[in-house]
C-alpha cells in the first residue's frame, strides 16, 4: 500500500468509525422520538462513509494530498502553543497574559528574522504589545467581555 | 420601492461608522494574502453580538462586499489572490502591474467591482421580495427539503470530490444534532461536558474557517516575509473611468454572469470570476491579449465576483440557502441575532433587512472610493508578515469564540473543530458544506419534526414528505445537484488540463 493510500485510509477509517457509532447510538438510544432526525442523517452518513472508505482503500481517492511530513514538523510548535493556550493557559494564567505569551511565542517561532538579533526581539515585543493593547481595548474596554482572570489577567 | 423608505437607517451615525469600519477593514483583510473573506466575516461575527441586529448586519455586509474586492489587491500586485473569487483577476492584473500599471489595474478592478456590486445589490432588492412571496406557499415538508437541498448543493458544488462534499455536509448535520433535543429534552451524542450545550454556531464557524488557515500559515514554517511586489506609480482616476466606459462589453459580461451565478446556491465567486473571464475573452476581438495584461480581463473578473455578492443573498434571505460560503457564515450572523430567514422575513424584520440591503448599496460606493484612495499604498497591506497574521488570527479566534457565550467549552470546541477541519481539508473535504450542515441541521430537524406531527395526523410520512408537486420538484433538485456533481467529477480530469484551471491552482 502506498504512502498516499495509507494517508487516505486512516481518516477514511476514522470517519467510518464515527459514522458507525452515530448510527448505532441513533438506533439504540431512548427516547426514540428524539433520535428520528439523527437516524435519517446517520443512514446517509454511514453510506457515504463506507463509499469513501472503499475508495480510499482501493486507491481511488485522488482529491487531497494529505499532510506532508515537513508541514507537520513546521506546524507542530504552533499547534502545541494553541493547545496549551486553549486547554490550560487561558484559564490558569488569565486570557490577556496567556494570549500575549502565545502571540509572542508564535511570532518568534515563525518569524524568519534571525533569533540572535536583539533588535528583532525588541521589534517582536513591541508588535506583541501593540496588538494586545488593541485586543484589550476592543474586548475589555469597548465590548466589556469578562474573560477568565486566572493568576494574572 | 419599499426599500427607499428604510434608507434613513443607513445614515445614522453609528450605522455609518460601522459601514466605514466594515468597508475599510474588509478591504485590508481582503488584500491580505492568507485571510479569506469567509474567515474575515466569521471573525467579525462576535463583534456584532454586542450590536443591534441592524448594526451587526451592516458591519458584516460591508465586510463581505469589500473583502471580495480587496482580494484583487494581492491578486494584482503579488499574483496571490486574496480570495478564490480573485483567481481570474490575477491572470491579467499581475501582468499589468509588472508593466508598471498596477494603479490602473487597481482602479479598474475597484470601479468594475463597484458597478457589478451595485447591479448585484439592485437584483437583491428587486428579486428577494418576489421570491419571498413565492416561498409563502411552502409547508414544513418543502422547507425540510429546501434545507437538505442547501446542504447537497453546497456539498456537491463546493468540493472537488462529491462523496467528500456530501460526507462533509452529513458531518455538519450530525454535529448540529449534538446537545439536548428541544422537544423531548433528551441528551444526544454528549460525549464530553463541553458538548452539553450543543455546538454553538459562531465558535464553530471561527474554528472551521480561521484555525485551518492559521495551521496552514504554521505549516509554511519560517518563510521569508519579503514578498516580491511591484512598484505602484500613480494613475489618473478619470483615465480609468473613461477606460471602464470603453470596456462596456467586458463589464456587462462580468456583471450579467456574476449576477446569474450568484443566484445559484453554492457556486460562489471563484466560478463567477473564471466563467466571466472566459466569456469576456471569447467575445473580445482582442482574444490574444488576454493573459498578457489586458484590462478587460481584470474588468470582467472583478465585475463578476462582486456582482455575485448581492444575488448570493437572495436564496439566503428567502429560503435559508446561502449562495456562497461567506453567505453561509452570514446566515450564522443572522441566526445569532434571532433573525430566521424565510418567506416572512420582510414582514417580521423589514427595518433590519432593508437597512442591511441599503447599506450594501452604499457600501459598494464606499468600497470604490476607499479602494481607489488606498491603491497607492495597497502594496504595503498585501505584504503583511505571515507570523503576525497567524498569531493575530489565533488570538482573535480565542477572544471571538469566548465572547459569544463566555464559555471555555466553546473555545475548546472551536479549536478541536478547527484542527479536525485542517486535517479533513488536506484529504479533500471542504468546510463550506460542513458549516451548511451545522447551520441548516436544526432548521431541517425542526421542519422534519413539525412535518412528522402533521403527517401522523394525515396520511403518514411517506405521503406527506414524498408526494405533491413541490415536494417532487425539490427532491428532483436534491438528486440533480448530486448527479450534476457526480458528472462534473467524471469530467474533472479533462477539465484540469485547461489553462484556466491550471491558473486556479
Amino acid at each position: 500500500m502506498t504512502n498516499s493510500r495509507i494517508q487516505h485510509v486512516i481518516p477514511g477509517a476514522l470517519i467510518l468509525a464515527i459514522a458507525l457509532l452515530v448510527t448505532y447510538l441513533s438506533f439504540t438510544e431512548e427516547p426514540a422520538e428524539a433520535f428520528l432526525f439523527p437516524r435519517i442523517i446517520s443512514v446517509a452518513f454511514v453510506g457515504l462513509a463506507i463509499w469513501n472508505f472503499i475508495r480510499a482503500a482501493g486507491g481511488m481517492a485522488k482529491v487531497g494530498r494529505g499532510v506532508a511530513l515537513q508541514d507537520a514538523k513546521n506546524l507542530l510548535p504552533g499547534l502545541i502553543v494553541m493547545l496549551i493556550l486553549v486547554f490550560w493557559a487561558a484559564k490558569a494564567l488569565g486570557f490577556y497574559v496567556s494570549a500575549t505569551i502565545a502571540f509572542f511565542t508564535v511570532y518568534s517561532i515563525y518569524d524568519p528574522a534571525p533569533h540572535s538579533s536583539a533588535k528583532d526581539w525588541i521589534k517582536r515585543a513591541v508588535i506583541t504589545a501593540v496588538f494586545m493593547a488593541v485586543i484589550y481595548s476592543l474586548f475589555a474596554l469597548l465590548l466589556k467581555v469578562q474573560t477568565p482572570r486566572g493568576m494574572f489577567i | 420601492m419599499e426599500f427607499l423608505g428604510y434608507f434613513g437607517g443607513v445614515f445614522e451615525p453609528i450605522a455609518l461608522m460601522l459601514l466605514f469600519a466594515g468597508t475599510v477593514g474588509g478591504l485590508i483583510l481582503g488584500a491580505t494574502p492568507g485571510l479569506s473573506p469567509t474567515m474575515a466575516v466569521a471573525l467579525l461575527i462576535p463583534f456584532t453580538f454586542h450590536l443591534s441586529p441592524t448594526q451587526g448586519l451592516i458591519l458584516l455586509g460591508a465586510a463581505y462586499t469589500s473583502t471580495v474586492a480587496g482580494g484583487a489587491v494581492s491578486a494584482i500586485l503579488l499574483k496571490i489572490p486574496g480570495a478564490p473569487a480573485n483567481i481570474a483577476t490575477a491572470l491579467d492584473g499581475n501582468e499589468m502591474a509588472k508593466r508598471g500599471e498596477g494603479a490602473r489595474a487597481l482602479h479598474l478592478s475597484f470601479l468594475a467591482s463597484g458597478v457589478g456590486g451595485v447591479i448585484g445589490v439592485l437584483l437583491l432588492i428587486f428579486l428577494t421580495p418576489v421570491l419571498a412571496q413565492w416561498a409563502l406557499k411552502f409547508g414544513p415538508s418543502h422547507l425540510f427539503w429546501i434545507a437538505i437541498l442547501g446542504v447537497t448543493v453546497i456539498g456537491s458544488l463546493d468540493s472537488k470530490s462529491f462523496v467528500k462534499g456530501l460526507l462533509s455536509g452529513c458531518i455538519g448535520l450530525w454535529l448540529s444534532t449534538i446537545g439536548t433535543d428541544d422537544i423531548m429534552g433528551a441528551d444526544r451524542f454528549i460525549f464530553v461536558d463541553a458538548l452539553s450545550g450543543g455546538i454553538t454556531i459562531i465558535p464553530a464557524l471561527i474554528g472551521l474557517f480561521a484555525i485551518p488557515q492559521v495551521l496552514d500559515m504554521f505549516a509554511k514554517g519560517r518563510v521569508s516575509a519579503v514578498i516580491d511586489t511591484v512598484h505602484v506609480p500613480r494613475y489618473k482616476f478619470l483615465d480609468s473611468l473613461k477606460e471602464l466606459i470603453r470596456s462596456f462589453r467586458a463589464l456587462s459580461i462580468g456583471t450579467v454572469i456574476g449576477s446569474i451565478i450568484g443566484l445559484i446556491p453554492g457556486v460562489g465567486g471563484q466560478i463567477a470570476g473564471l466563467v466571466a473571464y472566459d466569456q469576456a475573452r471569447n467575445f473580445s476581438p482582442q482574444k490574444d491579449k488576454f493573459g498578457t495584461g489586458h484590462s478587460e480581463g481584470v474588468i470582467a473578473a472583478e465585475s463578476a465576483n462582486n456582482a455575485m455578492v448581492g444575488p448570493s443573498l437572495v436564496p439566503l434571505l428567502t429560503l435559508s440557502i446561502p449562495g456562497s460560503p461567506t453567505a453561509a457564515v452570514l446566515l450564522g450572523g443572522l441566526l445569532i441575532h434571532g433573525i430566521f430567514p424565510g418567506s416572512d422575513i420582510f414582514d417580521k424584520h423589514p427595518e433590519v433587512v432593508w437597512t442591511f440591503i441599503n447599506s450594501m448599496l452604499l457600501g459598494q460606493i464606499l468600497m470604490v472610493i476607499f479602494g481607489i484612495y488606498t491603491a497607492a499604498w495597497a502594496a504595503r497591506i498585501a505584504k503583511a508578515p505571515i507570523p503576525i497574521l497567524a498569531a493575530g488570527v489565533l488570538v482573535l479566534a480565542l477572544f471571538g469564540s469566548y465572547s459569544v457565550g463566555q464559555s471555555m467549552g466553546d473555545v475548546q470546541i472551536m479549536l478541536v473543530l478547527g484542527i479536525g477541519m485542517y486535517i479533513l481539508e488536506k484529504f479533500g473535504f471542504s468546510a463550506a458544506p460542513l458549516v451548511l450542515g451545522l447551520i441548516l441541521g436544526p432548521i431541517a430537524g425542526d421542519y422534519f419534526n413539525n412535518g412528522s406531527m402533521i403527517a401522523a395526523a394525515q396520511d403518514g410520512p411517506w405521503v406527506y414528505f414524498f408526494t405533491g408537486p413541490l415536494n417532487i420538484v425539490l427532491i428532483v433538485m436534491v438528486v440533480a445537484s448530486i448527479a450534476y456533481s457526480f458528472w462534473t467529477n467524471m469530467l474533472r480530469a479533462s477539465f484540469a488540463k485547461s489553462p484556466l484551471e491550471g491558473a486556479s491552482k
